[in-house]
């Protein structure tokens, strides 16, 4: 019998941490990785990379060490076509290799606004964006962000740290109270504000224009939103979120409804796996398809999907977390802040340095934001944990 | 074994305390802690776990 293979299509934290869980939990295989960039963190490209407190270097995934450890074979490359009879995954402009299980780690990419397909338009997605918006931001002042959303707001004070003028629209008014709590992004948004960011909320990209740059292509010199006014500016940023990469694996057969499909398992098919932002499966525990663009998800389904492969069959029961870090402060989410939810002050103040607030749903906790209280918000977690463990 | 940790990279996500408490803590920002920095055998799994799971890889096992 031949060694079992396993391929993991996308090498960035998904996929790497898959491929060192696969070791973790005894995988004897072979594990070959598809990426078509080196693996860094995306956390602080849009913080310390982008305020340049870091170089580049410092945001590797993984040193050389714990990287070589892992033993897996990393192709340049991307995937383009998954056979899910075949069990092979061809690589782009290459070869078509067999897989004993498959795991889809391709991510997500931002989404962009109609017509902004011109130099001064920016999106924040990969090591070579931040480098990008970097140097613009740094030479040609004032910022026109579209998204008040955790990228938009970042850079906002990101730039705002620089010395650089930042105006953020968004169709939404303080779109963040979907994810903070109205008390806690009123907070937020007041304090961006006071830092000197304006807001234009309501409004959205009418029109672009440019003029012809030193190369003779267009070059953004104004936006037009959607009340008439009209902003001048030489370098715009569209952060609205972004969409799964699955377009290679249509004709495949599996399920791909933003994002790929999975049961409770994160198991797309029959030894066919998913991983990452680009996974949407069963949350058992929440009863609800779940997508999730988070780097602790990344680690946290990168563990489950490799225990399923070894055969544990685990479901994956996670509580969200996530982090963003604007000005001196670090906000923190767990669990879910849903709608209808009551909130409540549980530590601190909610006009202080630190505080906590908890969301309740029907008595029961739902998720906790941490406004500068890391370690406060790690019991509530351990709180959050504890309801989704299979003992409760 | 040792444990070392890059607090300079630290993001505070407590993941490491939620994995292993008897090695990691933190302080009230949420900025990691270590509790004791030689790693006893059998705490190893734990401390495998709670490198896993570090959102910024700050965590090191480190040879004697």
């Amino acid at each position: 019998m031949t060694a079992q293979r396993t391929i993991i299509a996308g090498a960035s934290a998904a996929g790497w941490l898959t491929a060192e869980a696969l070791r973790r939990h005894q995988y004897q295989g072979e594990i070959v990785l598809i990426g078509d960039e080196p693996s860094y963190e995306r956390p602080p490209l849009s913080k310390q990379v982008l305020s340049g407190d870091w170089h580049a270097d410092r945001t590797a995934l993984f040193s050389t060490e714990r990287q070589d450890k892992i033993g897996a074979k990393l192709l340049l490359g991307r995937a383009s076509a998954l056979d899910v009879g075949q069990r092979t995954i061809k690589v782009e402009h290459g070869e078509t290799i067999a897989f004993d299980h498959a795991v889809i780690a391709t991510g997500v990419r931002p989404r962009t606004l109609p017509g902004t397909d011109v130099k001064g338009f920016h999106v924040l997605r990969t090591i070579g964006d931040a480098l990008a918006l970097r140097e613009k931001m740094s030479r040609q002042g004032d910022i026109i962000i579209f998204g008040a959303g955790f990228i938009g707001m970042e850079v906002a004070a990101t730039a705002r740290r620089l010395g650089i003028g930042a105006i953020v629209i968004d169709p939404v008014f303080e779109p963040l109270r979907l994810r903070l709590g109205a008390a806690v992004a009123s907070r937020l948004y007041a304090r961006h504000r006071a830092e000197g960011v304006e807001f234009r909320f309501g409004l959205s990209l009418a029109a672009i224009s440019t003029r012809a740059g030193e190369d003779g292509a267009p070059r953004l010199k104004a936006v037009s939103l959607s009340d008439g006014s009209v902003l001048a500016t030489e370098v715009a940023l569209v952060a609205i979120g972004c969409q799964p990469n699955v377009e290679w694996l249509s004709g495949s057969g599996l399920t791909i409804d933003d994002g790929v499909g999975c049961d409770d398992f994160c198991m797309a098919a029959e030894g066919i796996w998913a991983a990452g932002d680009v996974a949407r499966w069963r949350h058992r525990g929440f009863g609800v398809d779940m997508r999730i663009e988070h780097r602790t998800n990344a680690a946290e389904q990168g563990d489950t999907v490799a225990r399923n492969i070894m055969g544990q069959a685990k479901p994956y029961l996670p509580v969200p977390f996530f982090w963003s870090d604007q000005f001196d402060i670090r906000l923190q989410v767990a669990g879910r802040v849903l709608e209808d939810a009551e909130a409540r002050v549980e530590h601190g103040d909610i006009d202080g340095s630190s505080f906590v607030v908890s969301y309740r749903a029907d008595g029961r906790l739902s998720g906790v934001v941490g406004w500068n209280a890391g370690k406060a918000v790690t019991e509530f977690r351990r709180e959050l944990l504890a309801q989704l463990s299979p003992q409760t | 074994m040792r444990i070392v940790v890059d607090t300079d990279h630290c993001i505070a996500s407590g993941a490491c305390v939620l994995e292993c408490p008897d090695v990691f803590g933190q302080e009230d920002s949420g900025l990691v802690t270590l509790l004791q920095d030689t790693l006893p055998q059998h705490l190893l799994d734990a401390v495998n776990r709670a490198m896993a799971a570090c959102p910024s890889a700050v965590i090191e096992i480190q040879d004697d």
